[in-house]
C-alpha cells in the first residue's frame, strides 16, 4: 500500500495490537470480505467507514468472533492478537471475547439492573473475589462510561428504563468491566441523537487512553472527530487505510476521493 | 310438515327468486345489464336473500323457543299435589314427554288413529301396556294428571308446529313479494345485498359469544338447581366425596380439585423441565436440519389424540408402574394396589404437554430480541450462562404464560384420567394411590342412567362450572402475561 | 501516549495470559456449557424416545386385530334340523334360532377331526368351542339368505374363538390358561393339529376395518366400520357448520369489524373458547341440544354440533391468519378499479386466502376426530350399533358411536382380546389423522405464497 510510510510512522509510538492477513469472509456463497489486510494499534481509535453493505461491520465482528454464531458464515486468513492466531483452534472465544469487547449499534442493555448489567461481565469471568471488589469494579466501569453521576443513586433500577444515550453508555460501562484490551464499536451512535451522539463521542476519546478502540461508523465527521486512523471499506475491500487527517485530506484512492466528496455511499 | 321440507321449501324459494329477481331487473332495463344500477345478479340475491333470511331466522328461534314455552305451559297444569312425595316437578315432567312420545309414535305406527289419541283416558285402557307395544317403556303406571298434560303437551306441540309453518311459509312469501316489488333498474341491490352479508357476518362472529353465554347459562341455571338439592357449603367446604345414590350424598369437589391438581403438578413436573430445555435446545443450539425434523416430530405428540393417551396410560404406562410398585413387583414392595393412580395419568399427561410447552416456550424464547444474546456473547459470555442469565431472565414472563397454559390444559383433560387416575376420592400424599379429578367425575355422573333432577347428576354441572371458571381464569391470566411481554418486544 | 507502561503498570490485566491456553475457569466453563447443551439434547431425546415408545406399542400391539385366525369347515346343512317339514317356507326356517344350529356345529367340527385322523378326547361340545359363539349366527344367515341349500354340504370359513385367536397370535400362553374356562389345553392340542393340518389359518380381517362391534362375549367379531361411519357423519356436519361460519366470522373480524367492544369482546371470546377444555363442550351439548332442544341421544348429528362449536376458534384463528397474509395492495387494487369492499374481499383476497384456509379446516377436522371427551356426555359411547345407516338422515340422527369412542368402548370391557381390537381402533384412527395432516401440509408446501 503506498501509505505505508505513515503507517510506520507511527508503529515506532504504538504497537499493533491486533494485525489481519488476507482476510476473506464468506456468507455462504457470497464473499462479503475479500484479502483484507490492516494493523490496528493500541491506545488509537481506529474507524472503519465506508457505504453501507461495504462489510466493514463484517470485518469488525470479525476480529472478536462474533461472527462464529452465525453458522453460514466462513473466515480465512490470519486475524493476530498479540502475535496470536484469533482463529486457532486452541483458541477459546469465550476468552478472546473477553480481551476483545464489543459495544453494538442498538443499545441492547439486559433486562436487569443498572448493577447487575455491569457486574455481569465480571461475574462470569470471576473478576470479583468478594462484592466489595464488584462493587468498586462497577463504580470504576461506570466512571469510565461517563455515566456514574447520572445512575449512582438508582443503580438497582432496570437499566432498559435509561434514556438512549445513557443506555448506549452503559453498555460502553458495561463493556469496559471485563478489562479488554480492545473496544470494538458497531456504529455505536446510530440510534442517539446528537446530544448523545456529543457525549458518547466525548467518551470514545477517553477511552482512547486505555484501550485500542475500533469504530464502524457511517458518519464520516464523526470518523474524522474521534479517530486517528481511518481504515475505507468498499464493495467488501479494504480501498485505503491511514492517518484520519490524511484520508480526508488527499485521499490517494479515487474512491475514497468520491466516498468523501459525497459522490458515492 | 316435517322441520326439513319446510327448509327445503324455503331454499326452493330462495332459488325461484334468484331467478325472477334477477330477470325482472333486466327487464326494466330493457334487457341491458349496462342500465342496471347493480350487476344483475345482485337483484336476484337481493329477492333471494329477503326471503330465504328472515324465514330461516324465525325457523330457528321459533324451534328454540318452543319447548321452553310448551314446558311452562304444561307444567302450569300439574297441580302440586300430583307431584309424589319423593318426586320433583321436573321428573313428572320428564314421564310426561315420555308418555306424549310415546303417543306420537303410536299414531305413527297405526296402532291409534289421531282422535283416539286425542280422547284416551287412562280409565279406558293400559297406557303402559300401549306404549310399551310401541317401545316406550315407562316405570310406572301412566297416572291421570300425566297423561291429560302429555295430551296438552302434544295438543301444543302440533299445534305450535302447525303456527309455525304458517308463519314460516307466510313471511318468506311477502319477503319474496316485497323484495320483488322493489325491484326495478334503479334499486341500489348491490348496496342492500351487501349489507344484509354484512349482517350475516356479525351474526356468525357473533356465535362465539353465544357460544361462551351458553356454556355458562347452560351449567348455570343446573347448578342453581343443584344448590337448591344441595348446600353449597358441603360442595365447595366439605371433605368427602361420596355420592349415594338413595339421597344422602356427601358431594364436596375439595378431594376432587385435591386429584385434579395433583395430577396437573406431576404432569407439568415431567412436562416443563423437558419441554423447556427442548425449546432451548431447539431455538439456541440446533441447527436448521435438526430443527427442521426435531421440532416437526415433537408436535406429533401434540396431534395424538387424547384417546391414545389414555389407552397408553391403561394399559402401558399403569401396567408398568405396578409391576415395579405394586405386590410381586421388580422393588417387592406393596405400594400400588392397581394399575391407575396419579403417577399413571400425570406422567402420561406431562408426556402429552411436552410439545405444548416446548413450541409455546420456543416462540417465546424467540421473541427475545438477538441484540440481548449478541450483547451478551460480546462480553465474553458462553452461550449457556447467556441462556440462563439473559434470555431466560427476559422470557420469564412469557413462560409463566405458557407454564399456565399447561396448566389450564392439565386441568381440563378428560380421557387420560378418566383411563388412567382412578375413581377413588380422597386426599393424600402418595401419587401411587388411585384418585379422582374433577372431569373424571362430571364423565361418570353424567354417563350411564342419568336423572336430572338428583343432586348425584347435578353436582356434574357445579363441577363443570368450577373447571370453566379454574380454566378460563388460568387462560385469561395466561394470555395477557404473555400479550404483555410481546408488547415489551415489539 | 507516554502513560503507557505507567497504565499497565498500574492496572495488571487480568486475563493477561496467551489466548492459545484455556484458564481454569474457562474449562470450567465449557465443562458447565457442554452440560446445559446435553441437557437440552436429553430433552429432545426423552420427547423423541416417548413417541418411538408410543409408536412402536400401538403398531406391536395393534396390528394384531388386523388378522384373524379362520377355520375353514364342510357343514353339513341337514334338513332335520333346518327345516323339519321340507316345505322350504322362509317363516318355518326363520323360526330355527341360532341355538338349533348349534349341533350342525358341533357335528361339522367333530366331522373334521376324524376325518383328519386327529386324536382327541374331548366332546362335541367343546370341540365346537374353538369356534366363535358368531359361527352359529353367520351359519344362520347364510341360510335364511340361500334357504335351496338346505340339505347340501357347504364350505364355510367361521372365526376362531377370541382365545384360540390369541392362542395362534401370541397372547394367550398354554401356562396361563389354567384358570380360563373358556379354553383348554386339549382344546389347543386340537388347535394345533388343524393348524398344521392347514384347516385353521390366520388371515387378513377385513371384518375389523369394516364390521360392527359385537357384544363382550365376541371380541373376534368386533370391527370398526359403522364406527368410522359415525365419525363420518359427525365429520360432515363439522365440514358443513363450522367452514361457513367460521369463514363468515373470520371475514367480518379480519376485513370489516370496527374497532369497538363488541370486537374486542368477540376476539376475547374467540381466543378462550379455543383452550376451553372439550369436556365443557360436552356438558354444553347435553344441556342444549339433548335436554333442551331434545335431538336424539348418541346421534351423530348432535356430536357433530358439539364438535362444530369446539372447532370454530380453530378455523377461525387460522382463518384469520391467512387472511391477514394477503397483502393489502391486493384490497388496494380491487379497490381502485371501483370494486366495493365487500366485492374486494369476496373476488379477489379469499380466492387468495383459499388454501391456508382449506388447511387450517383440515387440521381443525383432524383435531375433532380425535376428540373423545364430549362425546362421552352426549351418549355416543356404549352403544352398540349393529348394521350401518342408510340414508343420509338415518346416518345423522340415528344412534351411532364415533372412532374414539368405540376405542374408549373397547377398552373399557374386561376381556384383554378386546385390547387387542382398541389398539387396532388406534391404527386405524391415526391413519386418518395422518392422511389428513399430510393434506394439510401437502396444501400448504404446494399453494404458500411468499408475498
Amino acid at each position: 500500500m503506498n501509505d505505508m510510510t505513515l503507517m510506520e510512522k507511527t508503529v515506532d509510538t504504538q504497537k499493533i495490537k491486533i494485525a489481519a492477513k488476507d482476510v476473506n469472509v464468506y456468507y455462504g456463497d457470497s464473499h462479503a470480505i475479500k484479502d483484507v489486510n490492516v494493523e490496528i494499534e493500541d491506545k488509537t481509535v481506529t474507524a472503519f467507514i465506508g457505504p453501507s453493505g461495504c462489510g466493514k461491520s463484517t470485518f469488525l465482528r470479525c476480529l472478536n468472533r462474533m461472527n462464529d454464531t452465525i453458522d453460514i458464515c466462513k473466515v480465512k486468513g490470519d486475524i493476530l492478537l498479540d502475535g496470536e492466531d484469533i482463529y486457532d483452534k486452541r483458541v477459546d472465544p469465550v476468552q478472546l471475547r473477553a480481551k476483545v469487547g464489543m459495544v453494538f449499534q442498538k443499545p441492547n442493555p439486559f433486562p436487569k439492573s443498572i448493577y447487575d448489567n455491569v457486574a455481569y461481565g465480571p461475574r462470569i469471568h470471576g473478576l470479583a473475589k468478594n462484592k466489595a471488589e464488584l462493587d468498586e469494579i462497577v463504580e470504576k466501569s461506570l466512571r469510565r462510561g461517563a455515566i456514574w453521576d447520572e445512575v449512582k443513586d438508582r443503580l438497582d433500577a432496570p437499566g432498559t428504563g435509561l434514556s438512549g444515550g445513557q443506555q448506549q453508555r452503559l453498555c460502553i460501562a458495561r463493556a469496559v468491566a471485563t478489562e479488554p484490551e480492545v473496544l470494538l464499536m458497531d456504529e455505536p451512535c446510530s440510534a442517539l441523537d446528537p446530544i448523545a451522539t456529543a457525549q458518547v463521542e466525548e467518551l470514545i476519546d477517553e477511552l482512547r487512553s486505555r484501550y485500542s478502540v475500533v469504530i464502524v461508523t457511517h458518519s464520516m465527521q464523526q470518523a474524522a472527530r474521534v479517530s486517528q486512523k481511518t481504515a475505507f471499506f468498499h464493495l467488501g475491500n479494504l480501498v485505503e487505510f491511514g492517518l484520519t487527517g490524511q484520508i480526508f485530506t488527499n485521499p490517494e484512492d479515487p474512491r475514497t476521493e468520491s466516498y468523501i466528496t459525497g459522490r458515492i455511499g | 310438515m316435517p322441520t326439513i321440507w319446510l327448509v327445503a321449501l324455503l331454499l326452493a324459494l330462495a332459488a325461484a327468486g334468484f331467478y325472477w329477481g334477477r330477470a325482472r331487473a333486466l327487464s326494466t332495463a330493457g334487457g341491458d345489464a349496462k342500465d342496471l344500477h347493480s350487476l344483475p345478479s345482485y337483484y336476484g340475491y337481493h329477492v333471494a336473500l329477503t326471503s330465504f333470511v328472515p324465514a330461516i331466522g324465525v325457523l330457528a328461534v321459533w324451534l328454540l323457543a318452543q319447548p321452553l314455552f310448551i314446558e311452562n305451559r304444561v307444567s302450569g297444569m300439574i297441580p302440586a299435589e300430583a307431584v309424589p312425595e319423593n318426586s320433583t316437578l321436573g321428573l313428572v315432567m320428564s314421564d310426561v314427554r315420555r308418555v306424549a312420545e310415546g303417543l306420537d309414535l303410536a299414531v305413527e305406527q297405526g296402532l291409534l288413529t289421531r282422535a283416539e289419541a286425542r280422547d284416551l283416558s287412562s280409565g279406558s285402557q293400559d297406557v303402559r301396556a300401549l306404549l310399551g307395544e310401541v317401545g316406550v317403556a315407562l316405570g310406572n303406571d301412566v297416572r291421570p294428571e300425566v297423561l291429560t298434560a302429555a295430551q296438552a303437551f302434544r295438543n301444543l306441540s302440533n299445534t305450535g308446529k302447525t303456527a309455525m309453518s304458517v308463519v314460516v311459509a307466510l313471511l318468506a312469501l311477502s319477503g319474496f313479494a316485497w323484495a320483488y316489488s322493489k325491484t326495478h333498474k334503479d334499486f341500489r341491490a348491490r348496496n342492500v345485498v351487501e349489507r344484509g352479508i354484512m349482517a350475516l357476518l356479525i351474526l356468525a362472529a357473533s356465535l362465539a359469544i353465544l357460544t361462551t353465554v351458553g356454556i355458562v347459562l347452560s351449567m348455570l341455571f343446573e347448578t342453581k338447581n343443584f344448590f337448591g338439592l344441595h348446600s353449597w357449603t358441603d360442595f365447595f367446604f366439605g371433605s368427602t366425596w361420596a355420592p349415594n345414590f338413595r339421597g344422602d350424598s356427601e358431594l364436596s369437589i375439595l378431594p376432587l380439585l385435591w386429584g385434579t391438581l395433583y395430577i396437573s403438578f406431576i404432569a407439568l413436573l415431567v412436562a416443563v423441565p423437558v419441554g423447556l430445555f427442548a425449546a432451548i435446545y431447539l431455538s439456541e443450539y440446533a441447527s436448521n436440519t435438526v430443527r427442521s425434523f426435531a421440532k416437526p416430530l415433537l408436535e406429533i405428540l401434540a396431534g395424538i389424540p387424547t384417546i391414545v393417551y389414555g389407552l397408553f396410560a391403561l394399559l402401558m404406562v399403569g401396567p408398568a408402574l405396578a409391576g415395579v410398585f405394586a405386590k410381586g413387583g421388580l422393588l417387592g414392595v406393596e405400594w400400588m394396589a392397581g394399575a391407575t393412580s396419579v403417577l399413571t395419568a400425570g406422567l402420561v399427561m406431562g408426556i402429552m404437554l411436552i410439545p405444548f410447552v416446548s413450541s409455546l416456550s420456543d416462540d417465546i424464547i424467540n421473541a427475545v430480541p438477538q441484540a440481548m444474546r449478541d450483547g451478551s456473547l460480546g462480553l465474553g459470555a458462553t452461550k449457556s450462562e447467556t441462556v440462563r442469565q439473559v434470555v431466560m431472565p427476559a422470557a420469564l414472563p412469557g413462560i409463566v404464560g405458557a407454564v399456565l397454559l399447561a396448566a389450564s390444559r392439565a386441568i381440563g383433560e378428560t380421557m387420560i384420567v378418566v383411563m388412567g387416575a382412578g375413581a377413588i376420592a380422597k386426599f393424600s400424599a402418595n401419587p401411587l394411590e388411585s384418585m379422582t379429578t374433577i372431569t373424571t367425575r362430571i364423565v361418570s355422573q353424567l354417563t350411564g342412567d342419568t336423572d336430572f333432577a338428583s343432586p348425584e347428576t347435578l353436582v356434574a354441572f357445579a363441577l363443570g362450572l368450577t373447571l370453566f371458571v379454574l380454566t378460563l381464569g388460568l387462560n385469561v391470566l395466561a394470555l395477557y402475561i404473555v400479550r404483555k411481554y410481546r408488547e415489551q418486544y415489539e | 501516549m507516554t502513560d503507557l507502561s505507567q497504565n499497565t503498570a498500574s492496572e495488571p490485566r487480568k486475563h493477561g495470559g496467551s489466548l492459545l491456553e484455556q484458564t481454569p475457569r474457562t474449562k470450567k466453563r465449557n465443562a458447565a456449557e457442554k452440560r446445559f447443551r446435553a441437557y437440552g439434547i436429553a430433552a429432545i431425546a426423552a420427547g423423541l424416545v416417548m413417541l418411538i415408545i408410543l409408536v412402536t406399542t400401538i403398531v406391536g400391539k395393534g396390528t394384531g386385530a388386523f388378522q384373524q385366525t379362520f377355520i375353514t369347515l364342510q357343514v353339513e346343512l341337514l334338513e332335520s334340523k333346518l327345516d323339519k317339514k321340507g316345505e322350504r317356507n322362509i317363516e318355518d326356517i326363520k323360526k330355527v334360532t341360532t341355538f338349533g344350529y348349534a349341533p350342525i356345529i358341533k357335528g361339522a367340527v367333530a366331522a373334521a377331526v376324524e376325518e383328519l385322523g386327529i386324536e382327541t378326547s374331548l366332546k362335541p361340545k367343546k370341540l365346537a368351542g374353538i369356534l366363535s359363539k358368531d359361527a352359529a349366527a353367520q351359519l344362520r344367515e347364510y341360510v335364511l339368505a340361500n334357504p335351496d341349500q338346505i340339505g347340501q354340504t357347504v364350505e364355510f370359513r367361521f372365526l376362531a374363538s377370541s382365545r384360540v385367536d390369541g392362542y395362534m397370535k401370541g397372547r394367550v400362553h398354554r401356562e396361563s390358561i389354567a384358570n380360563d374356562k373358556n379354553i383348554s389345553p386339549e382344546q389347543l392340542d386340537l388347535v394345533d393339529a388343524l393348524a398344521a393340518a392347514g384347516v385353521l389359518e390366520k388371515t387378513f380381517n377385513l371384518d375389523f376395518i369394516l364390521g360392527a362391534d359385537a357384544s363382550d362375549a365376541r371380541p373376534e367379531a368386533a370391527g370398526m366400520g359403522v364406527s368410522m361411519l359415525g365419525s363420518l357423519f359427525m365429520m360432515f356436519v363439522v365440514l358443513a357448520l363450522a367452514l361457513p361460519i367460521g369463514v363468515a366470522a373470520s371475514i367480518y373480524l379480519e376485513e370489516f369489524a370496527p374497532q369497538n367492544w363488541l370486537t374486542d369482546m368477540i376476539e376475547v371470546n374467540i381466543s378462550n373458547l379455543a383452550a376451553v377444555p372439550s369436556i365443557v363442550f360436552g356438558i354444553l351439548g347435553l344441556a342444549v341440544f339433548i335436554n333442551y332442544m331434545h335431538l336424539p341421544t348418541s346421534a351423530p348429528l348432535v356430536g357433530g354440533l358439539v364438535l362444530t362449536l369446539m372447532t370454530l376458534p380453530t378455523i377461525i384463528i387460522s382463518t384469520r391468519a391467512s387472511l391477514k397474509s394477503v397483502p393489502p395492495s391486493i384490497r388496494d387494487a380491487a379497490l381502485g378499479v371501483g370494486a366495493s369492499k365487500m366485492q374486494a374481499v369476496f373476488h379477489h383476497v379469499l380466492p387468495l386466502a383459499a388454501p391456508g384456509i382449506l388447511t387450517g379446516t383440515i387440521i381443525g377436522l383432524a383435531q375433532a376426530l380425535g376428540e373423545t371427551a364430549p362425546l362421552l356426555l352426549i351418549g355416543m359411547v356404549g352403544f352398540i350399533a349393529s348394521n350401518a345407516p342408510e340414508t343420509l338422515a338415518d346416518g345423522l340422527l340415528s344412534p351411532n358411536s364415533a372412532m374414539p369412542a368405540q376405542i374408549y368402548e373397547w377398552a373399557k370391557r374386561a376381556d384383554p382380546a378386546f385390547y387387542e381390537r382398541a389398539w387396532g381402533g388406534i391404527i386405524i384412527l391415526l391413519i386418518f389423522l395422518v392422511t389428513m395432516n399430510t393434506l394439510a401440509v401437502i396444501l400448504r408446501r404446494r399453494f404458500e405464497r411468499r408475498w
